[in-house]
């Protein structure tokens, strides 16, 4: 059987185990530079707050109502994400982590159990350890315990928040239930294409014949219908496997107009890519670089541009991903915009141990040296500490984050005060 | 008929690890350290005063009203939220609104928030009052 766990509304229930007042209220956390609304709480959203909602625009609406916001605190969420993880490493070593608020869960040799009360006990640990109120599907396949965990938490007064399909009786029903477009791995597009051939409900999905999907949507959509059939083709990925692209981008607190300004930025987000990139032991191919000036705003002219630029060979190197990137900038630039946001983003990612060669060209091997040696010592003082010339040796990430919570977890500094 | 030839390519490891110059037992040709084969790891406060991680959280205490219990303005204790409220524990509640520590105390089925000083009144727990009994203190860490 599979699990898929994944907790209530994560980071409003990171704020409300260290601030318990806020259970019941409405809550919504703001993303990066508190641009958008990235999540709610149930009051919330009862409320009528609408996903990604610019928090400029909803001022008034969050005095209005009494809304609780908050900037994302990640330091905070991903310890709790990681403590919620290791309560669930204890009842299975199958744990996949999908998310930062999700994680599939596979149990090999576990007939005997009785998955229901197995599965209300982890939540029960998961809760009473780290505060964290999660809901649990479970079923013989990973979509279909996804499809679980939606009537989990959809009939939530019934169900407690723990649903298991363990029969074909309860597989039919929840598909009959369940709208295709909600499924896992169903996209926008292909959603259209089944509405064409009346295909409304999961249940209709798995009505359809082998060929017909498999031709419509590839081997990846016939995975699929087997396995809401109940019959597992898609298996737990328990090794992370090195993401694909790195991507460091940014909105500006205030609009950067000055090349020399823009340089700098773009310098610092290429200088982070590739720390990222060192440190899953990976080099680059190519580099991507973008600007943009504020969509919201009309009394400016609008420009947004990028350029792809591929390297003569891999590297990982601070100091050439970050000419590559200038270049890039120096490329799209465009004088008199009032930039908004910029982003450097690495692909054509390779592991560094077995990256191709090239006859003529490769990276100068000092700059591996230097950059195990920048490592080194950001590692032991601190992030921040060694920086391009080109680099504003004063500017950290300013991020906006004026509702910023406590790093409850992670600063000895910050931890909850008791009387 | 041609035959083909395997070629298998390396990339060069080129970071050498030889920016570590000191030897722990040096380079001399003398005896080894005789402790070599004893080593224990140092001892982590970490280990002693965390039972169990997951649930492990830190607070500092504000007020004097369990400093019979050596619990005293400024020290920062140790919450264990896994273990089970019992009478006699000592454990961060909230209620009202805030966080606060005191003693368990269990009578006929009424919980009791039992300060230690005698300055102090117990609280009763009502039906009505909404209490979190949030986690059980272990230890208390105190700077002198």
């Amino acid at each position: 059987m599979f699990a898929l766990v994944d907790c209530n509304n994560f980071y409003a229930s990171c704020e409300r185990i260290f601030q318990p007042s806020l259970n019941d209220k409405p809550i919504a956390i703001l993303s990066n530079n508190d641009g958008c609304v990235i999540a709610r709480s149930n009051e919330v959203k009862r409320l009528g707050l609408p996903m990604g909602a610019p928090a400029h625009k909803f001022s008034s609406f969050f005095r209005q109502y009494d809304v609780k916001v908050f900037s994302s605190n990640y330091p905070l969420y991903g310890d709790m994400s990681n403590r919620v993880m290791d309560v669930l490493r204890q009842f299975t070593p199958e744990v996949e982590v999908y998310s930062i608020d999700e994680a599939f869960l596979h149990f090999q040799g576990f007939e005997n159990y009785d998955m229901e009360q197995y599965a209300r006990e982890m939540q029960k640990r998961v809760l009473k350890w780290t505060g964290m109120p999660v809901s649990i599907g479970v079923g013989p396949t990973k979509a279909l315990s996804k499809v679980a965990n939606r009537v989990a938490k959809k009939f939530n007064h019934k169900t407690n928040n723990v649903y298991v399909i363990n029969s074909n009786f309860k597989r039919i029903k929840a598909l009959k239930w369940l709208p295709i477009s909600s499924v896992w791995g169903i996209g926008r597009q292909h959603a259209r294409r089944l509405a064409f051939k009346q295909i409304e409900t999961a249940h209709d999905f798995t009505q359809l014949s082998d060929e017909w999907v498999r031709k419509e949507m590839s081997v990846v959509g016939l995975r699929l219908k087997k396995e809401l059939e109940g019959i597992s083709t898609i298996p737990l990925e328990l090794k992370r496997s090195p993401k694909k692209a790195i991507a460091t981008t940014r909105s500006f607190e205030s609009l950067i107009e000055s090349y020399e300004e823009m340089r700098e930025r773009v310098s610092t987000f290429a200088s982070l890519c590739a720390e990222k990139l060192r440190a899953q032991s990976s080099d680059c191919n190519a580099v991507y670089v973008f600007v943009r000036s504020n969509p919201f705003s009309a009394k400016h002219p609008q420009y947004r541009n990028s350029t792809l630029i591929g390297m003569p060979f891999a590297t990982r190197s601070t100091l050439t991903i970050t000419k590559y990137a200038l270049r890039g900038l120096e490329q799209i630039f465009r004088k008199n915009i009032k930039y908004k946001k910029a982003g450097v983003i690495v692909t054509g990612i390779v592991p560094s141990k077995s990256k191709q060669m090239t006859l003529f060209d490769r990276e100068d091997y000092r700059h591996n040296l230097l950059m195990s040696s920048i490592d080194k010592i950001h590692q032991r003082y601190g992030p921040h500490k060694i920086k391009l010339a080109n680099q504003d040796i004063n500017r950290t990430f300013k991020m906006k984050q004026t509702q910023l919570s406590p790093r409850y977890t992670t600063d000895v500094r910050h931890i909850i005060k008791v009387k | 008929m041609k035959k083909s030839i395997n070629l298998e390519f390396y990339s060069p490891e080129v970071n050498n690890k030889l920016n570590v110059w000191l030897s722990e037992e040096g380079v001399s040709a003398g005896f080894p350290s005789p402790a070599n084969d004893f080593k224990e790891l140092r001892i982590s406060l970490d280990k002693v005063v965390v039972k169990n991680e997951a649930a492990t959280f830190y607070a500092r205490v504000v007020g004097q009203s369990m400093i019979d219990a050596g619990i005293d303005d400024g020290d920062l204790i140790v919450i264990d939220k896994s273990l089970e409220p019992k009478d006699g524990k000592i454990a961060v509640c909230f209620i009202d609104g805030e966080f606060t520590v005191k003693r368990l105390k269990v009578r006929k089925g009424v919980v009791w928030l039992v300060p230690e000083n005698k300055n102090y009144k117990p609280l009763k727990i009502s039906d009505e009052s909404e209490l979190i009994i949030w986690g059980i203190v272990t230890h208390v860490l105190k700077s002198f």
